[in-house]
């Protein structure tokens, strides 16, 4: 019962699951962010205090939310990697850190976007911007202490356990920032979030949040491929795997 | 002699104590720094103090974050360069007790030191001699806080040869909760606010991080030395 637990351990057993899950994740993702885009581009009704300028949402919320989806997705991997000594488990977190990382630079700059009509500037320090570019600097650290290690095991070990201090302090550090805010009584700013969305708005985000975790399984599969076989070059499976 | 686990700690701190006494160079290098940085702020932005005061707690936090990573660096450095932490580790104490140790005594001459330096700072920018008490105590509970980030972040980079630029990196996104709370305090305290919600936080985060990050740091140094 428990062996396609432990076959997750095995080099071989991850690349072609990881081969063989890419193109499926993929293809729905494909179906979800078309629907999604299609119906909340074109047939969702503009907003009525924003406008057409709210249509960004369809790719600012996915974005933001899987920024946060795939540090946790990267901070676990490492721990269990840490814990149980599963060296794909190192892989996993190597290869989700820089879509992760992605998504985070996207959500950023489609929240500037969106502020440039909104607030009439690019950058305000919106409470939820502000954490969100904290967390991009979390992934840069983790990023760069993975590659400054020589020996590329340690650089795993090292990033791992900053990821896993950096899952604890995420919480910490997004409602620090919130509160940081209404300290200082900032300028009040329109938030995203609106209490009632009509469902043919709604829909069509759900379906995009949806398409967009299948796009990070999908390029998180492609990338795990290239991971495994560049930890595992000396390996004889690897020649076999890619003569064959 | 059979020591016990406060017996060592005590030990390895009055060992770093009397290290850091033996150097004062290296004992006040980072406080320079931050009367420097606090300097230039004045310099860069205006003279008029009523201006300065607005954003002396900013500017004071700014740099006492800055000056603490200054120092973090050679938390561990010199001590894993010539074996001693190996020996340590090695001592039968656990290598907490060591990291505990360490870490108290680094916050006792950087930390502690910049909070006895710290009204100089505020005279300097303007900051009433009423608000100086919610200053050091901000001041005091967020170098405690930042040494125990440091310490993850120097026990993670303690085996790289240019690891300085990176411990900045990896501290300072972690330390910015106590940038908003510390400052927060600070600025309440000027503008005669209660100042009680920041200092609890503060307060909060140091026990959180006091509890926490001693073994993160050394599971940390598990990776790096080993």
């Amino acid at each position: 019962m428990w062996t396609w637990f432990y076959k997750l351990a095995s080099p071989p057993h991850v690349y072609t699951a990881a081969a063989a899950l890419a193109p499926w994740f993929l293809g729905l993702a494909a179906i979800g962010i078309g629907y999604g885009l299609v119906a909340g581009l074109v047939f969702a009704p503009p907003d009525y205090q924003q406008g057409d300028a709210f249509r960004i949402i369809y790719v600012h919320a996915p974005s933001a939310w899987m920024s946060l989806f795939a540090y946790t997705t990267m901070a676990v991997a490492g721990a269990i990697a840490l814990i149980w000594r599963i060296k794909m488990g190192h892989a996993v977190a190597a290869a989700s850190a820089p879509i992760g990382a992605s998504f985070t630079l996207l959500a950023l700059v489609t929240g500037s976007l969106w502020g440039r009509p909104m607030w009439g500037t690019y950058w305000a320090w919106d409470p939820r911007l502000t954490s969100e570019l904290i967390l991009l600097f979390l992934y840069a650290g983790v990023m760069s202490l993975r590659s400054a290690f020589e020996d590329p095991a340690r650089g795993d070990r090292a990033a791992a356990l900053l990821g896993v201090v950096g899952l604890v302090n995420v919480p910490i550090i997004h409602y620090s920032v919130l509160w940081w805010n209404s300290l200082h009584q900032g300028a009040t700013v329109a938030k995203l979030g609106r209490p009632s969305m009509p469902g043919s708005m709604l829909w069509p985000l759900l379906s995009m949040l949806l398409g967009f975790m299948l796009f990070y399984g999908a390029v998180l599969c492609t990338r795990l491929q290239g991971e495994v076989l560049n930890r595992e070059r000396q390996a004889k499976w690897v020649r076999e795997a890619i003569q064959s | 002699m059979k020591v016990g686990a406060w017996g060592a700690m005590i030990l390895v701190v009055r060992r770093e104590l009397c290290l850091s006494f033996r150097r004062p160079d290296q004992l006040l290098q980072p406080l320079v720094f931050f009367l420097i940085v606090t300097t230039l702020f004045p310099l860069g932005l205006t003279l008029q103090l009523s201006l300065l005061r607005d954003m002396a707690p900013g500017v004071l936090w700014v740099a006492a974050l800055l000056s603490s990573l200054l120092s973090l660096d050679s938390l561990f450095k010199s001590d894993a360069d010539d074996g001693t932490l190996e020996q340590l580790a090695l001592c039968g104490q656990g290598l907490t007790v060591i990291v505990v140790a360490k870490t108290f005594a680094h916050w006792l001459v950087s930390g502690a030191a910049l909070v006895l330096v710290s009204p100089v700072v505020a005279t300097a920018l303007g900051i009433p001699v009423g608000a100086f008490s919610i200053m050091m105590l901000s001041l005091g509970l967020g170098t405690l806080t930042l040494s125990w980030l440091g310490a993850i972040g120097a026990a993670l980079t303690v085996g790289l040869r240019r690891g300085n630029v990176l411990l900045s990196l990896i501290v300072l996104p972690l330390a910015m909760p106590l940038l908003i709370f510390g400052a927060g305090a600070t600025d309440r305290a000027i503008s005669g606010v209660s100042p009680a919600g920041a200092l609890y936080f503060l307060a909060a985060l140091c026990v959180f991080t006091c509890t926490l990050a001693p073994f993160a740091a050394t599971v940390a140094l598990r990776i790096t030395l080993e």
